[in-house]
């Protein structure tokens, strides 16, 4: 199809991405989304009209050369393709998969004007599946250059920093305080979306290629302190998310069956409780769930929830369960990627919009009974251009429910900042440092990713750890003084 | 991985571990603790730093056979390895020179009591001691916690050994006695034992510190599981304890949210047994 004209291509439809059906995934953790076959990507590739000025690059946080991957795809040449992937992206398995493409590179792609934009995001990930299956273009180490680096959490931020200086020459050690490595990719992205092999595969392949070694069970701020890091190493980086959970200030978040997200989602997804018993650690939902909120954590949390509902159906045989989906706005408002959205609602998810959550009530015995909540409209909208919820006097109802999952956001952990004095923080908790640099406050400390941006995005915390590992590369050759 | 370096029975449920962790051991103090996962499919447990040797590099855990990961866990031997260690994690006991000092150890509780003890003795305090479990068989320690305290006392519920009574009624005792001036009180064991000591200090308006022992899965602050309904707000216990003022804490919310997982739990254990048995059958047959 080498000479097919730019009419044509525009001619050739978006190809969907096949997905498993949508009343069989609610019953298992399998991956979703199946990924195009090598036939639908070339066609999907064909469609790409080769921008000189290319706007879907511009749209990617980290640049990637999307025309020349696709040049390369199209014409077969996976190993070009792989290796023009590489150049800005160490994990291209993982971003295809959870890019919020709709408002990065696809929402900039040219085509997307007029009809459906090139489907970046499936052919990224179709690009990085084949690379880890065949291992075509592995990381390389530059001479050695004697150097030390400490990087503090193995989450999107940390890994990219860490590959990044590996093949820059340099020694580089991660500390992570979980038992893993992978950060949020572990703990909170559960395995229908993003399949934990896919997480291990990438990261033990770079980090093999690279000599880097990954100490688990180290808890910076406890094992050991910044202050003891900086003894050891030349130059730190601090990529340890923002994992502390919010709780709503409100009556009844102490009673059982209310938890956080992050509680749900680690134990469905890192410690594995949807395999319980096999799995030592369990994780409980009744048949009536809420979960507040309306971001990625709230979708993934309630994707589980149907799936556990399910599981346990399947063993006793009982009715289905109902979950709902919280949220004191519209649909129009919601920051969870579209993808999930939809799949949500094909699997069954009920969304109550506009409704604010105001109180939980308790049962007499300490177990939740119902989540009181008011009815919201929306007013006129703020400084941001948004518009805010306005509660709606007397509209107070309860919805029964016997689980209430909170997913209303997370916070910078603050044990990394335990005895490490003249690193600063803001009000919010996150870590003051430099956008162009990563630079902290703190001499050779860098910082980068959920840490300094609060919760935000896997490939812009992998932009952060790179552009860190930019400058950090420039100081540890003496070439950018502190 | 983890090496076992010593393990001893203390009592048919009580064992005792030295874990190889020289990271962990050169930072431990009284107060703190660790999250152990035995193996792939383990869950991750908080067990207290009992003892540390930083010279050896090892850190000693006590822990009773309760559920299924603490019976794995005593089932292995010296030598056998563990998954994961992470620690010390929690803030270290205050220890500093109070006065006159009661400490209570009840049940398992009497392993984390004990450093906290030497270590108030060390800083100069005059150490009461009160050690109780349900019957003699589950006592241990009673030498060494006498080797640092002033004065030692031991219950028995069922009368088995010491005095038959439960902790409180010795500690009242201590409070009501007008020759002594308690300045504070320590509790460690059975979240119900913590709790009628601070009712029992309550009245005296005597400081009491406890040290909490919730559900926990990472024990670094980021799933909240751990949380704990004080007076003034929720915390987490993992990273703002494990020790808190005992007459803040909501006991009710706390007791009530330690069995959220007991039908788990229990299905866990006897799975577990099924599995010892039919090992057990496996190696007498071959
Ligand atoms: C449930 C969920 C779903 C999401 N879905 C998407 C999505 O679809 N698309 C998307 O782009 N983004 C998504 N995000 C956001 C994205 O995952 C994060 O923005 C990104 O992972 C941040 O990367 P990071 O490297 O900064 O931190 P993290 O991924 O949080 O990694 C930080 C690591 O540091 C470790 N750590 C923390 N403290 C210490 C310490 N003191 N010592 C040692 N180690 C420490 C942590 O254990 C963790 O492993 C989602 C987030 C969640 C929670
Ligand atoms: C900070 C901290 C320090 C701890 N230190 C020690 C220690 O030094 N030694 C020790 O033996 N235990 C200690 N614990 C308790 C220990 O973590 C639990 O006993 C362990 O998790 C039980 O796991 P399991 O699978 O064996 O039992 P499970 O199957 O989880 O439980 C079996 C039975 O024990 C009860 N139980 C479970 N967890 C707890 C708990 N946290 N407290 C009281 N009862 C519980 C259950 O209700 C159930 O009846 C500590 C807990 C915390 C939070
Ligand atoms: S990294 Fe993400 S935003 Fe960038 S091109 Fe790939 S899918 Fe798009
Ligand atoms: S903007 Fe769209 S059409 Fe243009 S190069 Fe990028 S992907 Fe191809
Ligand atoms: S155990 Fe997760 S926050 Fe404390």
């Amino acid at each position: 199809m080498a000479d097919i004209t730019i009419e044509e291509r525009k001619k050739i439809k978006r190809h969907d991405m096949p997905n498993q059906d949508q009343f069989v995934r609610r019953g298992n953790f399998d991956e979703v989304a199946l990924g195009y076959s090598e036939e639908t990507a070339r066609q999907e590739a064909e469609r790409c009209l080769q921008c000189k000025d290319p706007k879907c690059t511009k749209g990617c946080p980290v640049g990637v050369l999307i025309p020349q991957f696709i040049k390369a795809l199209r014409e077969g040449d996976m190993i070009s393709a792989v290796h023009w992937m590489k150049v800005k992206n160490n994990l291209p398995a993982v971003c295809g998969r959870v890019c919020p493409q709709e408002i990065q590179c696809e929402g900039s792609c040219i085509l997307g004007k007029k009809g459906q934009p090139v489907a970046i995001g499936r052919l990224e990930r179709f690009v990085g599946d084949y690379e880890l299956r065949h291992r075509t273009c592995p990381p390389v180490k530059a001479t050695e250059t004697g150097k030390r680096v400490a990087v503090v959490g193995s989450g999107p931020a940390g890994l990219t920093c860490a590959v990044d200086l590996g093949r820059d020459g340099h020694d580089v050690t991660i500390f992570e305080s979980l038992h893993g490595p992978g950060g949020v990719l572990m703990y909170g992205i559960p395995e229908f979306r993003l399949p934990k092999g896919i997480v291990q595969s990438e990261i033990s392949y770079a980090v093999e290629c690279l000599g880097i070694s990954i100490r688990t069970d180290h808890v910076i701020g406890r094992t050991f302190t910044l202050d003891e890091l900086l003894a050891e190493y030349d130059a730190v980086f601090l990529g340890t998310g923002a994992g502390l959970p919010s709780f709503m200030k409100m009556h009844g978040i102490n009673l059982n069956g209310v938890m956080s997200a992050n509680e749900f989602l680690t134990r469905v997804n890192l410690m594995k409780a949807y395999r319980f018993p096999e799995y030592d650690t369990p994780v409980k939902i009744g048949k009536k769930v809420a979960v507040i909120g309306a971001g990625n954590v709230a979708m993934d949390a309630v994707r589980c929830c149907l799936r556990l509902q399910s599981l346990q159906e399947q063993k006793t045989g009982g009715d289905a369960g109902e979950v709902h989906i919280v949220y004191r706005r519209s649909c129009d408002e919601i920051p969870a990627r579209m993808e999930e959205y939809h799949h949500a609602v094909e699997e069954g998810v009920i969304f109550d919009f506009l409704t604010g959550p105001i109180e939980i009530m308790g049962n007499g015995n300490g177990a939740v009974h119902a989540l009181r909540c008011v009815k919201m409209r929306l007013g006129d909208p703020d400084q941001s251009g948004r518009r805010q919820p306005v509660a709606i006097e007397d509209s107070e109802f309860d919805l029964e429910v016997d689980t209430v999952i909170m997913a209303l956001g997370t916070r910078p952990n603050p044990l990394v900042f335990v005895d490490a004095p003249g690193l600063e923080r803001t009000k919010k908790g996150t870590a003051v440092a430099d956008a162009a640099t990563g630079r902290t406050q703190k001499p050779r400390v860098w910082a980068g990713g959920d840490i300094v941006t609060g919760a935000a995005t896997v490939i812009s915390a992998m932009g952060a750890g790179k552009r860190a590992a930019a400058d950090m590369n420039k100081f540890l050759k003496g070439e950018a003084p502190w | 991985m983890y090496r076992i370096a010593k393990k001893a029975a203390l009592s048919d449920v009580t064992t005792l571990m030295e874990i190889d962790a020289p990271h962990v051991a050169a930072k431990a103090k009284a107060g703190q603790f660790v999250i152990v996962r035995i193996d792939e499919f383990g869950e991750r447990i908080p067990l207290t730093i009992a003892d540390y040797d930083s010279g050896k590099g090892t850190v000693t855990l006590i822990f009773q056979e309760v559920g299924k990961s603490t019976r794995q866990l005593g089932k292995m031997k010296t030598g056998d390895q563990i998954s994961s260690f992470a620690g010390p994690l929690g803030h270290p006991t205050e220890i500093a020179k109070y006065g006159t000092v009661v400490c209570v150890g009840g049940g398992v509780g009497i392993a984390p009591v004990y450093p906290i003890a030497k270590a108030l003795r060390e800083a100069g305090n005059t150490v009461l001691s009160i050690i109780g479990a349900r019957n003699r068989s589950l006592l241990f320690w009673e030498e060494r916690m006498k080797a640092v305290s002033d004065e030692l006392i031991i219950c028995t519920d069922d009368g088995s050994y010491g005095r038959q009574a439960v902790v409180t009624e010795p500690l009242r005792e201590l409070l009501d006695d007008r020759n002594r001036k308690v300045d504070r009180v320590w509790a460690i064991g059975p979240a119900v034992m913590m709790k009628f000591v601070t009712l029992t200090t309550k009245p005296y308006n005597i400081p009491t510190t406890v040290s909490l022992n919730t559900i926990m899965i990472d024990g670094t602050g980021m799933c909240g599981g751990c949380r704990v309904l004080l007076n003034d707000g929720a915390q987490f216990v993992c990273v703002d304890g494990p020790e808190f003022n005992g007459h803040k804490v909501d006991w009710d919310s706390l007791l009530s949210r330690l069995t959220y997982y007991r039908e788990e739990e229990r299905l866990a254990a006897e799975r577990f047994g099924h599995i010892c048995r039919l090992e057990g059958a496996a190696q007498n047959n071959g």
